[in-house]
């Protein structure tokens, strides 16, 4: 099992550092996916622990100038790490002005996941910062739990409005919407769509209902098609999920992606799609019953 | 005891004491005749410092009442330091600092002169106290390490804040490095992420140690005083010895000089060790080429040496998948005994034994003259009071 790679792009770098920071704030600890041609930044979460899944994806050769992997075996040429992502994020933020950036797979005492990283400086010097970030190595067995999951049916799919814009919206609804109900405390929001363009953001508490309507926000063609025949283009399809979730997925966001989708199973489960550059992200939280 | 602080210098001293905050409660200040010292200690007395101001640096400095004996005193680090605690506001209004001490008046009053005729007044209660003096002298160190302040402080930035104590050594082609100390074993669960940064010596105005040699110290403490050595654009010159003996951090500057006197880790861990190892452990021949700076070449690394040696298919848990000994031999005799060397050498700590959360060895044997013969008005020992200018 071997991986190594390098960045030597200013711009490559940034994007790589962006997207760590990105994963850093929406999972504690997720699982890197090493592969000939992509990387994965995965998590999937316990249903005790709410049972969100991401699925980030960068291909390889957008970022890095060389990549070197050699997997289990030949055919299984893959590479499954479990890592603290806050560790990356701090890591890479040490490279801000940096010449070149290395990753390793090592082996120093324990397997890590060796950042070196070479930086600028004034005088003819080098400086050279390495991070051994302790990675667990993830047994075959286990991949199977740590597939790209199935987007599942949508009954609605829906264009995303700025997501700066709905982070700013949910952030005020959460200050309302955790209340005590048969002494468990609630934190619901309701999310509802149609293939009219309309989303909804509701929360409901028994003092107050609150709900921030956008409209015109587009449907994406395939899914408006599959469910045309059902006619009434006006039905909602609602979700009931943790607001908690969906405002750590939102605050992730620190760049506005070029595509933001939205895709809701009633009652079932909202799946977030986001298409970024040179990377891709997939969110998955499940309804709360 | 009366001293006058004009301008800038107002800055100076509440940066001072903002770095002697981090790390005593207390401050004892004690007006010289070469000049004001203020000094503190930690609690575990694992670390002194102190900073001497010249008569140079005031506009007006009188150690005592002519005809009477100078005083001392101690307060309390916090209330002194609520006079200096916004540097930004010390800068923009104060013109002008008054400290006086007056045994009559039992009160330490620092007046600060603002502008438009504002005037604060700070009355400080204080205690009597004998002359704090750690035992320390930088020419006993064999190992002198000296850069600008900014350098080091550029060095200690990759490290997290949280980060406790930091390993300094000399590693293979006379590389400074500086490494984040682990604390536990290896083999414990949560392992930390282990930072390293290591700088050339032409980054150094001077480097007076051999390869291989490396102390850990706590990082809180010298962040403190990196950070008053940067603001004043001074070098920082580091002495030290064998791991456990105290190290010194030392600035120097023809108005003022401070030192800071912090207790290293006695025992060389493991990964102190390793720092030391992993740098020293070579072949000879690639030790005779540090006239090249050697770069960590990625194309001539050789990738078999970091394979991970692990069958993923078996084994229910990775990481006891992973034999603990698979390090190279050579490696593995310097870092960790291995499961063959139960029988340890007399020399070898027993705390060494894996599983065994290492003890903390800071010592504070510095401190053997704390509690002096109560007459000693002469103050510092002549260690304490060199100055680069003699009679200022």
């Amino acid at each position: 099992m071997k991986f190594r790679a390098k960045i030597v792009d200013g711009a490559c770098l940034n994007h790589f550092t962006r997207v760590s920071n990105m994963i850093a704030k929406l999972a504690k600890t997720c699982t890197l996916r090493i592969s000939p041609d992509k990387l994965n930044f995965i998590l999937s979460d316990k249903v005790a622990n709410g049972g969100v899944s991401m699925w980030c994806e960068l291909e390889q050769e957008n970022f890095f100038s060389e990549f070197q992997m050699e997997g289990v075996s030949a055919q299984n040429n893959e590479i499954y790490l479990e890592l603290t992502s806050e560790n990356l994020s701090r890591a890479l933020k040490t490279a801000q002005n940096a010449r070149s950036l290395k990753i390793k797979l090592t082996n120093k005492h324990f397997p890590c996941l060796t950042v070196s990283i070479e930086l600028l400086s004034l005088s003819s010097s080098n400086r050279i910062v390495t991070h051994d970030i302790p990675v667990k190595v993830i047994p075959r067995k286990l991949w199977k739990d740590l597939q790209e999951p199935t987007v599942p049916e949508a009954d609605v799919s829906i264009y995303l409005p700025a997501l700066k814009t709905m982070k700013s919206v949910v952030e005020k609804m959460k200050n309302i919407s955790n209340h005590l109900v048969n002494c468990k405390i609630l934190n619901l929001q309701i999310i509802e769509a149609n293939l009219n363009g309309e989303l909804n953001l509701k929360i409901e508490t028994e003092l107050v209902c609150i709900t921030t309507h956008f409209k015109d926000l587009g449907n994406p063609p395939l899914a408006s098609e599959n469910t045309s025949q059902d006619g009434n283009s006006e039905q909602m399809a609602e979700v009931q999920i943790d607001i908690r979730k969906l405002l750590q997925f939102l605050a992730g966001q620190q760049v506005n992606p070029t595509k933001a989708t939205c895709n809701i199973v009633s009652n079932k489960i909202v799946h977030f799609d986001l298409l970024h550059e040179d990377a891709s992200l997939q969110y998955f939280i499940p309804a709360l019953s | 005891m009366k001293c006058l602080v004009t301008g800038g210098n107002v800055k100076v001293l509440g940066k001072a004491v903002h770095s002697l905050s981090r790390i005593g409660d207390e401050l004892y200040l004690e007006p010289l005749e070469d000049g004001l010292s203020l000094r503190t200690v930690n609690s575990s007395r694992s670390a002194y410092a102190c900073f001497l101001f010249a008569p140079l640096f005031f506009q007006q400095y009188q150690a005592a009442t002519p005809g009477q004996d100078p005083l001392r005193c101690k307060i309390l680090m916090k209330s002194f330091l609520s006079v200096f605690r916004s540097l930004a506001m010390l800068e923009k209004t104060v013109e002008k600092c008054c400290i006086s001490l007056s045994g009559r008046s039992s009160r330490l009053v620092v007046q600060l002169h603002c502008r438009y005729g504002v005037r604060k007044t700070h009355n400080l209660s204080f205690q009597d106290c004998e002359s704090l003096q750690a035992v320390f002298d930088p020419a006993l160190c064999p190992h002198v390490l000296r850069a600008p302040a900014r350098v080091l402080g550029e060095a200690v930035l990759p490290f997290p804040p949280a980060l406790a104590e930091v390993t300094l050594g000399i590693g293979r082609g006379r590389r400074v490095i500086l490494r984040s100390y682990q604390e536990e074993e290896a083999d414990s669960t949560a392992k930390a992420m282990v930072t390293e940064m290591s700088i050339g010596e032409e980054d150094f105005q001077q480097l007076q140690a051999q390869e291989g040699v490396a102390i850990t110290f706590c990082l809180k403490e010298f962040r403190g005083l990196l950070s008053f050595a940067e603001s004043a654009n001074l070098s920082l010159s580091v002495y030290f010895d064998a791991p456990g003996r105290p190290a010194i951090f030392a600035i120097e500057d023809t108005l003022l000089d401070g030192h800071f006197v912090l207790a290293t880790l006695s025992e060389p861990d493991p990964h102190s060790q390793d720092l030391r190892s992993s740098e020293l452990q070579r072949p000879a021949p690639q030790l005779q080429a540090h006239s090249t700076p050697h770069l960590d070449d990625f194309a001539a690394d050789d990738i078999d040496s970091y394979m991970i040696a692990m069958e993923t298919t078996v084994g229910s848990e990775a990481s006891r998948a992973l034999p603990s000994d698979s390090l190279s031999p050579g490696l593995q005799a310097l870092c960790s005994p291995g499961p063959d060397s139960e029988e340890e050498e007399d020399d070898t700590e027993p705390s060494t034994v894996p599983g065994t959360p290492p003890p903390k060895k800071f010592r504070s044997l510095f401190f053997g003259s704390i509690l002096a013969p109560t007459h000693s008005p002469q103050g510092p020992s002549p260690v304490l009071a060199e100055d680069s200018e003699g009679e200022g």
